[in-house]
């Protein structure tokens, strides 16, 4: 009730101050102030209490430390991605050089963190200073690794519930949930792409037949349809549980195909109508030579686009069904599995902060890459589009 | 009008023939199982007896095609069948197999509880989204325009499961707000139920706002350019007066679309959510069964699942074709 109170008076001081504001603007000659409306007074004044109640928290309050974390994260993120796009500019060909002028800073940051990403997932094993399924210490160990409070200077991050060195699983987990995720969005895209094009070129009953089949299978919710395919799955997979992870791929690659199968299909049928592939078709060219040499290189733009916004799905579906506990399975280090196995960790934020954020790291890094590739597509489709608003 | 009446008829049918096929689907893919049920209930203690008693009890000696049409004509008349964990229980109790708690009895209440969650969520995102995506037009290439945008962007990006954790670190640990666990029973006061709801509600808002305020806006900016537009601003109309009177009614139609396919939306995010909040809805009923493999269970929430998705895209298509006029008479 109070912190109701509070907030509607902080909103009635914020009304007056963008009124008095106002009235002062009005009596100046800066053209700008004089015809500003109140609305965007009170914006300005929203932006200034926004900015005055982040430095206080900043500064003077101590318990504020998930906020200073946060302000400082973003600080270096923007520094970062300001200087990758500062180094992209003069280092590479002048084609790249072009793309780095006109790129936003979110977009360098997207590429930045996509990049960084990648190199954590391939160096994994020398990253790493531990094993991922290797026991090493006591069990629950806190983090800090500072030993008055029962932490361990060799695991900065500390340890699970049965003794695993907690920063070398998250980052293998960059290993296994983002190359998992990649892999199964490569199967959707080849198999999606390859039958959309097919149904395109070929048309007739075969585009029938496939089109009324993946309607089917789109009808029923995605995630849905694939805990119901994960239950059959795991009863053929018995205890094998690589083989469990492997059916996951292809049940989520077959789900995720129906709608790569409904892009390429749609891009494909507004190429074929083109004059060249008319021409081709006259040459008496093939269907491997139609597809591969007169479609494809005209379809690449927006596949590509597609492309990423699907592996953002795919890793979220893949990061949903492990943190249900049916997706990735165990041996291997897995950022979703790793949030559900932390959770509890979030009920001693008041006395170790950095152990309330040991599972908000596992799910920020999802969170994270999912962003910085929405970031990368956003900044794509805008300028293969040539869109000014 | 007969016009009109002919085309929902027409999605009607098309609707229930969609749903045919997908009970369709979702029975073959249960029957892909290796064995049979009775071998699934039984587990490793399984003598050819026992399988036998129970392959008879759950009529698995009749063919396939009838079987099915035993399920639906069941699912249709409101029995789902009894659960493998119900139906051990009642075995081990001393009852027969067939009896003990059924499906639909352990659905119903929690399909209240969910569509309750899923009601207030509606309740605060879409008031919240379309009000956004207005203001975003309005003050549109401004500082708001662009911070709501990264807001939705993020937002959409993250997990359901990452907001959520978010949501209780701050509003449930750091400051003791609201209940970080939904515990809803029967019988519970409306305000208590409401507290409890509060924070997985909130945490679904954050899911589905993104999509809805973005179209919002994108509907609303579409509209501008036009001539009427231009004519009641050189009339000399406010910008909110001109958006709210002359621009949404006329955009209406694809805010009202993206609502209901965010609903539908909604469906797949309260699995993950009520899981997170230990809600007990049908989401954490269906999660608990797929690990348990309780195919009955399986079966009969995934058919409810894909029914409301099927059904509130069926709303949004026929709602879209209502607000239409092009679409209501057709050439």
């Amino acid at each position: 009730m109070t912190t109701l109170l509070g907030f509607l008076g902080v909103l009635a001081a914020l009304l007056v101050a963008a009124f008095a504001a106002r009235a002062a603007g009005q009596r100046t000659s800066n053209a700008y102030l004089r015809d500003m409306t109140f609305a965007g007074a009170f914006g300005w004044m929203l932006l200034l209490a926004a900015l005055a109640g982040g430095v206080y928290l900043y500064a003077f309050v101590d318990g504020a430390v998930f906020f200073r974390w946060a302000v400082q994260f973003f600080a270096v993120a923007a520094v970062a991605a300001f200087l990758f796009r500062l180094a992209g500019r003069s280092v590479g060909t002048e084609a790249t050089k072009k793309g780095f002028r006109q790129m936003p800073l979110t977009a360098s940051f997207g590429l930045l963190t996509i990049l960084l990403y990648a190199l954590t997932a391939i160096l994994a094993p020398l990253l790493a200073p531990y094993g991922q399924s290797e026991v090493v210490g006591t069990v629950n160990m806190l983090p800090g690794g500072d030993p008055a409070t029962g932490g361990d200077p060799a695991h900065p991050l500390g340890t699970d519930q049965i003794g695993r060195d907690l920063l070398s699983r998250l980052i293998y987990g960059a290993q296994n949930t983002v190359g998992i995720a990649f892999a199964t969005t490569c199967i959707a895209f080849f198999v999606g792409g390859a039958l959309g094009f097919l149904a395109a070129t070929i048309g007739g009953w075969f585009d029938n037949i496939l089109s009324r089949a993946v309607d089917v299978l789109m009808a029923i919710p995605s995630l849905i349809f694939a805990l119901l395919l994960m239950t059959i799955a795991s009863a053929w997979a018995g205890n094998q549980q690589w083989q469990l992870t492997l059916y996951m791929i292809f049940i989520i690659a077959l789900i995720d195909s129906t709608r790569v199968f409904r892009l390429a299909r749609a891009v494909g049928q507004n190429i074929v109508v083109m004059d060249y592939i008319e021409a081709a078709k006259l040459r008496g060219e093939g269907l491997s030579y139609l597809i591969f040499r007169e479609i494809l290189p005209n379809a690449t733009a927006p596949l590509l686009a597609e492309f990423g916004l699907r592996f953002c799905f795919v890793f979220l579906t893949i990061a949903a069904l492990s943190f249900l506990g049916v997706g990735i399975q165990p041996p291997l280090a897995d950022w979703g599995t790793m949030v559900r196995d932390l959770a509890q960790f979030i009920n001693f934020a008041a006395f170790s902060p950095l152990a309330a954020a040991l599972p908000l790291m596992a799910a920020g890094a999802i969170a994270l890459l999912t962003v910085a590739v929405n970031f990368v597509v956003d900044w794509v489709l805008h300028r293969s589009s040539g869109l000014k608003d | 009008m007969s016009n009109v009446l002919r085309i929902i008829l027409q999605r009607l049918a098309l609707g229930l023939l969609t749903l045919f096929v997908v009970s369709v689907v979702i029975f073959a893919a249960v029957n892909l199982l290796p064995g049979d049920f009775a071998q699934v209930i039984l587990g490793q203690g399984a003598t050819p007896q026992a399988v036998e008693s129970i392959r008879r009890d759950l009529g698995l000696d009749q063919p396939v095609v009838l079987r099915y049409f035993d399920w639906l004509g069941g699912a249709l008349t409101g029995d789902l069948g009894t659960s493998f964990a119900q139906a051990n229980f009642a075995s081990f109790v001393g009852e027969g197999a067939a009896r003990g708690t059924t499906v639909m009895q352990q659905i119903a209440p929690r399909f209240a509880n969910t569509m309750f969650l899923a009601g207030v969520t509606a309740l605060i995102a879409v008031p919240f989204a379309v009000g956004l995506g207005i203001l975003a037009a309005l003050y549109r290439n401004t500082a708001f325009d662009k911070g709501a945008n990264v807001f939705a962007l993020t937002s959409i990006s993250s997990p359901e499961f990452f907001l959520a954790y978010v949501l209780i670190l701050f509003l449930a640990v750091l400051n003791p707000i609201l209940p970080s666990l939904s515990n809803i029973y029967a019988g519970m006061g409306l305000g208590e139920r409401l507290e409890r709801t509060l924070l997985p509600a909130l945490t679904l808002t954050l899911v589905v706002t993104a999509h809805m305020m973005r179209m919002t806006r994108a509907a609303i900016i579409n509209l501008l350019a036009s001539p009427y537009i231009e004519m009641a601003r050189l009339k000399g109309m406010s910008p909110m007066r001109v958006i709210v009177k002359h621009a949404l009614p006329n955009a209406l139609a694809p805010i009202i679309n993206v609502i209901a396919i965010n609903l539908a939306y909604l469906i797949t995010g309260v699995v993950v959510v009520e899981v997170v909040f230990v809600y007990p809805g049908i989401g954490q009923l269906f999660v608990d069964s797929v690990k348990i493999r309780d195919i009955p269970v399986v079966q009969a929430c995934c058919l409810i699942f894909a029914a409301a998705y099927i059904l509130l895209n069926l709303v949004a298509d026929i709602l879209s074709i209502l607000s239409n006029p092009r679409l209501r008479h057709p050439k």
